[in-house]
């Protein structure tokens, strides 16, 4: 896990150093006399290898340099619009997971019926679709069109709202990026929840359950069901990064000010800080999330625990 | 020899019959068959298409600015007044051969990679699969975006951005086909028809080329039609943030970052909704159509 994220830092860290250009080379005001002394001033004029252990040892003192767009520190201006995806990809995470679970395990209790037909259907158009034409067809639609949701940003424009009526007005904001973001993110999720349970299903166990008699009820929920989404508990833990992530795309149609219109923005003021920072908390997240991930299928499944023993 | 000539000719046609078995299988089911029309129609829709449209690429026609669709432009015309469905046509030869190619491309790299790691174990190994742990812990939107970014800033020329975007899609493609391939020939190498080779002393390149990679043809064939379509996602995305294939060359994800535009978004939806709607069908055909293949393939893996 360590040398992966030493790996990472230095690839971040020289892919940015590659680019040709900083901050202060989009200002074409400046003389270049005037460009050496703010390199230097910066300490963008020592040797690169140098940088990147200054910018380490900064990193460890938990100190993710300066954002030159937004004259704050990188970790304050991160804190400040990080919330906002969070709430959105939270929600999306609930009502990704609760619609997954209802319609994955309903259309696997009634496999190739005609609900079941249109599930899988479903499942494909949410693999398939791009993001940002889905949004833009939803804006078109309720936005502009029907007139009863907003076509972004988080409050209205000159909105002075608060207490109760600016959380109504955030939330009525939130509602197409939510149905954006979920739409996208239930079809593999249904598949997965479907599969799992058609597969409990054809098991002895099951069979021996309604030989029993018991209700087809107390078979699908009390047995199936339970085997058939505990190994879906280490999916959450690969979604761990995506809480935090942003969806770029996404808040860039909807103009949401969340941490993925801040990695755009900063990547087009060439902020680089900005964006070290984002790509590493990133790929830091993943590798958590995976190692959680493992964890979690070890004291979910004995029988991994069992094998890994064995192996190690 | 000849004994051995004629087993490897009667394995040939085994072989062959097993590809034969499954085609008919996968001509049975109806959606893949479905799909693979519509497919069919794509390609001819986007490169035989422009030959027999009325219209130029390029004709640009002052007197029927941002027309709607009617009988003689089908999809109505753009700001310059060419006829969107040529343009749509042209678009789709870009962004289907984008997708192909990026495919061809990352299969080459992680099939290549995957196997001389699985095959010489090792320091190799260990290298090339930690390159792969750090390209992977990247999310690939944000990494496609830094790099594209990156290749923008050293002025790339707006006609090799299309070969740029093929390059970046198979450089964040390659990892996960590479490990997938690795752990095919972890277990295939200790198969007895791999001893038989070593005691035949054929080289290396001879078993990886010849006994290893194409037991995993399969599960290539599988992964090649659903990297096409994220291919063909990924492309259309990043030419709709303006980091992928830029004008005037035009596909189908640049065609609708005329949304952008407040007026023509409300407007005039008949700009960007029909290459929005020619993504969607395509991807969702090559999907369909890559699940049936994999059914027929891979029996284990069967409604998944």
């Amino acid at each position: 896990m360590i040398p992966i994220l030493f790996g990472i830092s230095l690839l971040i860290f020289f892919l940015f150093a590659l680019m040709p250009g900083d901050y202060f080379s989009s200002n074409r005001r400046l003389s270049p006399q005037r460009l050496e002394e703010l390199r230097a001033l910066y300490g963008m004029n020592k040797p690169l290898i140098v940088r990147y252990f200054i910018w380490l040892k900064n990193v460890f003192h938990g100190d993710f340099g300066f954002s030159l767009q937004h004259m704050q520190p990188v970790t304050t201006l991160i804190n400040q619009y990080i919330w906002n995806s969070f709430i959105v990809a939270l929600a999306t995470l609930f009502f990704t997971w609760t619609i997954a679970l209802v319609i994955g395990i309903y259309s696997a209790t009634k496999q190739y019926s005609i609900f079941d037909r249109l599930v899988t259907l479903g499942v494909f158009a949410s693999l398939s679709v791009p993001s940002f034409f889905i949004g833009l067809l939803l804006i078109k639609l309720f936005g502009v069109d029907l007139h009863i949701l907003p076509i972004g940003g988080m409050i209205d424009t000159g909105s002075t709202t608060t207490g109760l009526a600016y959380v109504l007005e955030v939330l009525r904001h939130m509602i197409l990026p939510i149905t954006v973001l979920t739409f996208l993110s239930v079809g593999s999720l249904t598949r997965y929840f479907r599969t799992g349970m058609l597969e409990v299903l054809r098991m002895d166990f099951i069979r021996t359950a309604r030989a029993k008699g018991l209700k087809e009820r107390t078979v699908i929920f009390r047995h199936a069901l339970r085997n058939a989404i505990l190994p879906a508990i280490t999916l959450l833990a690969f979604e761990l990064p995506g809480l935090f992530s942003g969806a770029i795309i996404t808040e860039q149609i909807f103009s949401w000010p969340g941490i993925g219109r801040i990695q755009l923005d900063a990547l087009s003021a060439r902020d680089y800080p900005v964006l070290m920072t984002l790509t590493m908390l990133l790929a830091f997240l993943t590798i958590l999330g995976n190692f959680l991930a493992d964890v979690l299928y070890a004291a979910a499944d004995p029988r991994i625990r069992l094998t890994k023993k064995e192996g190690g | 020899m000849s004994i051995l000539k004629r087993k490897a000719s009667s394995d040939r046609k085994r072989s062959k019959s097993i590809w034969e078995q499954s085609f008919r299988r996968l001509f049975k089911n109806r959606s893949a068959v479905f799909s693979a029309c519509i497919l069919g129609f794509m390609f001819l829709f986007s490169f035989v298409g422009p030959l027999i449209s009325p219209y130029s690429s390029n004709g640009i026609d002052v007197t029927v600015m941002k027309h709607p669709p009617d009988f003689t432009h089908w999809l109505g015309t753009d700001i310059y007044g060419r006829d969107v469905l040529t343009r749509l046509m042209l678009a789709g030869r870009i962004s289907l051969t984008v997708g192909l190619a990026s495919m061809v491309l990352s299969l080459l790299l992680g099939s290549l990679l995957g196997a001389v790691s699985g095959y010489y174990g090792g320091i190799v190994d260990s290298i090339i699969m930690r390159i792969a742990d750090i390209l992977m812990s990247i999310p690939s939107l944000p990494l496609l975006i830094i790099i594209a970014a990156m290749l923008s800033e050293f002025k790339v020329p707006t006609d090799y951005r299309l070969y740029i975007v093929m390059l970046m899609l198979s450089l964040v493609g390659w990892p996960g086909l590479a490990r997938l391939i690795r752990g095919q020939i972890l277990s295939l190498r200790e198969q007895m028809y791999m001893k038989a080779a070593d005691v035949l002393g054929l080289g290396t390149w001879r078993k990886i080329f010849h006994h290893l990679l194409p037991n995993t043809y399969p599960l290539l064939i599988v992964v090649a039609t659903l990297s096409t379509a994220s291919g063909i996602l990924s492309e259309s995305t990043l030419s709709f943030l303006g980091l992928g294939v830029v004008e005037p060359t035009s596909s189908w994800g640049n065609m609708i970052t005329i949304a952008n535009n407040l007026i023509d978004f409300q407007k005039h939806p008949w700009l960007w909704i029909p290459p929005g709607a020619a993504i969607f069908i395509t991807v969702v055909a090559i999907n369909v159509l890559g699940d049936a293949v994999r059914d027929v393939l891979d029996p284990k893996m069967k409604g998944r």
